[in-house]
């Protein structure tokens, strides 16, 4: 804790607010939810990805954007409704599919997951990480 | 950076054009705001890929959206359902997603939509024109809309498509603006032999290939001698979209926006350089296949939809033939397609032949393929890039010819003289 506490906080922009601090799911591979993610289980299904099998459901996952097909969006609705989805889920830049999800499932079900965009730099920096805390102006802090 | 609206935006967040308006424009001020847009545009259609059923979830959305009330204001097209309306019962769809599935269809069409149910909307009444602002969703029907006929769209998420179309607005972003339209990189046919380029996989390799190395960028072809048909532009854009996520594609002397490479490019140097030779269309090509030996249990066609020009294809080769009781042979494609093949008497010799057909829908969006069926044949690279995955179906790629050869032969028999393999 108190090597990484010195890691400052980085000034990520919440597109949908979510604060939560919990396991990190870590990855530079692009993810399509539609054939990648089990909106039932929350497992990542995309056998070709580095956190295949791994389970995302109320965990903080990091990606550079989601993939592919337009239906991610969906799937990334249902996953909420079955409450399977991440906590929040950071990604480099804005990600229109998975933004576009957590907004209706706030219009619709009054819960949702939260959508943090970060720059490269802050990106980059989230390797490796096991454990992260966001905070709802969307403040990224690596605690382990 | 900030967001301007019109008054015309305000009073849907107002509430002035009832709660479906006020819910829709709210999804889409929120997205334009998340992607920094500065104003809104107007569009005159849309193509609504929020049909495709994934779940509860997905009909709930529609019935919420039908339930408040709202009215699609520009024509809008809808894209496959999860299920084949009246044909489910004859495969292994579920009965619990069948009604589901259906309901959502029924919230789609209370909303006004036009029941076309499929993913290739531009060859129907519904296609658009050159230089139109649209909202359209489904990968390979933006890369149709945008590139072969040049009208302009983003690409959507499904349950964006239908919030534009309640509102008849849209972010002004990305491939709505002409700055973003100009060519990435440059993908340059250097000596791929003209007999390979009248090949009817052709196009689809080479839809496969550039999206494999374009991903979402733009990319720009040189080098195609052999006008492509539309149906050859369709399966190349649906392996672009596939295999990687293209929007736009140019190719030189053929596309509107690229009557030269340089008109592409709009002024620009590419960013990258790749040279395709037909090495490089071979690997790709093989690539596709990912079935071994020479079993097969279904040949399946018609992704994206098959047209009325591929039925007219088809029918000869068939002609007089019989499939094998060992192999299954589907043709995916519209209502509209299927009600113009039968005037065209292009059926009857394809009912003889054994072929069956599904419409509304696909093998990857409704359930229906029993768990006998391991190993498909298509001559689709969309079929081929997403059944390992989400059919868990082993995967042989070739041609129309070799497609229905096969079926007659119970066995997979591929003729690959011109390629060389």
């Amino acid at each position: 804790m108190t090597a990484m506490s010195s890691t400052p906080p980085l000034p990520g922009r919440a597109l949908v607010q979510g604060a939560a601090q919990a396991e990190a799911l870590v990855s530079g591979e692009p993810l399509s939810f539609w054939g990648g993610y089990d909106q039932l289980t929350g497992e990542i299904i995309d056998r070709r990805h580095p956190l295949s099998g791994e389970n995302a459901a109320g965990k903080i996952l990091v990606l550079p954007a989601s993939r592919g097909s337009s239906t991610t969006a969906a799937v990334l609705l249902e996953a909420i409704r079955q409450n399977k989805a991440p906590a929040v889920i950071i990604t480099m830049g804005t990600d229109r599919f998975l933004t576009l999800a957590a907004i209706v499932a706030e219009e619709m079900y009054d819960r949702t997951v939260g959508i943090v965009s970060i720059d490269a730099d802050g990106f980059a920096s989230l390797a490796g990480a096991r454990e992260i805390r966001v905070d709802s102006t969307g403040i990224v802090t690596r605690v382990a | 950076m900030t967001l301007h609206l019109t008054d015309k935006d305000r009073a849907f967040l107002d509430g002035e054009h009832g709660p479906a308006g006020r819910f829709a424009m709210s999804i889409l001020v929120r997205m334009a705001e998340a992607q920094d847009a500065e104003a809104m545009l107007d569009i005159e259609g849309a193509h609504i890929d929020s049909t495709v059923y994934q779940g509860e979830a997905t009909m709930e959305f529609a019935e919420h959206l039908a339930g408040l009330g709202g009215k699609v204001i520009v024509p809008s097209s809808v894209n496959v359902s999860g299920v084949d309306q009246e044909g489910w019962k004859d495969w292994a769809v579920p009965e619990d997603w069948a009604m589901k599935a259906y309901r959502q269809m029924q919230a789609y069409q209370s909303m006004g939509c036009t029941p076309t149910w499929t993913c290739a909307p531009y060859q129907t009444a519904m296609r658009p024109r050159f230089g139109q602002q649209i909202a359209w969703g489904e990968s390979n029907a933006i890369a149709f809309a945008n590139s072969v006929i040049g009208a302009r769209t983003e690409r959507y998420p499904d349950l964006m498509d239908i919030c534009a179309a309640i509102t008849g607005r849209v972010p002004a972003l990305g491939l709505h603006l002409d700055e973003n339209r100009r060519g990435d990189l440059l993908l340059r046919l250097v000596d791929v032999p003209l007999e390979v380029q009248r090949d009817d996989t052709f196009c689809t390799v080479l839809g496969y290939l550039m999206g494999k190395i374009a991903q979402e960028q733009i990319p720009v072809i040189e080098g195609v001698e052999v006008p492509p048909s539309e149906d050859d532009l369709k399966m190349l854009g649906a392996g672009g979209a596939s295999a990687g996520a293209v929007a736009l594609f140019h190719i030189a002397n053929v596309t509107p926006e690229a009557p030269t490479v340089a008109a592409a490019f709009g002024g620009r140097q590419p960013t990258e350089r790749h040279d395709i030779d037909l090495a490089t269309l071979r690997a790709a090509r093989g690539e596709l296949t990912t079935g071994r030996g020479d079993a097969v249990d279904m040949v399946v066609i018609g992704s994206p939809h098959f047209s009325l020009a591929e039925f007219e294809r088809l029918a000869p080769l068939v002609a007089d033939e019989r499939k094998s009781d060992r192999v299954e042979f589907l043709i995916t494609t519209s209502r509209m397609m299927r009600a113009l093949a039968e005037q065209a008497g292009l059926l009857e010799p394809l009912r003889a032949f054994g072929a069956r057909i599904t419409v509304d829908t696909c093998i990857l969006t409704t359930p229906m393929l029993p768990d006998t069926i391991n190993t498909i044949m298509t001559n689709s690279a969309k079929y081929a890039y997403y059944s390992p995955g989400l059919l868990n179906a082993r995967v042989i790629f070739g041609g129309l010819a070799d497609c229905v050869r096969t079926a007659v032969a119970g066995r997979v028999e591929r003729d690959e003289t011109v390629w060389g393999t």
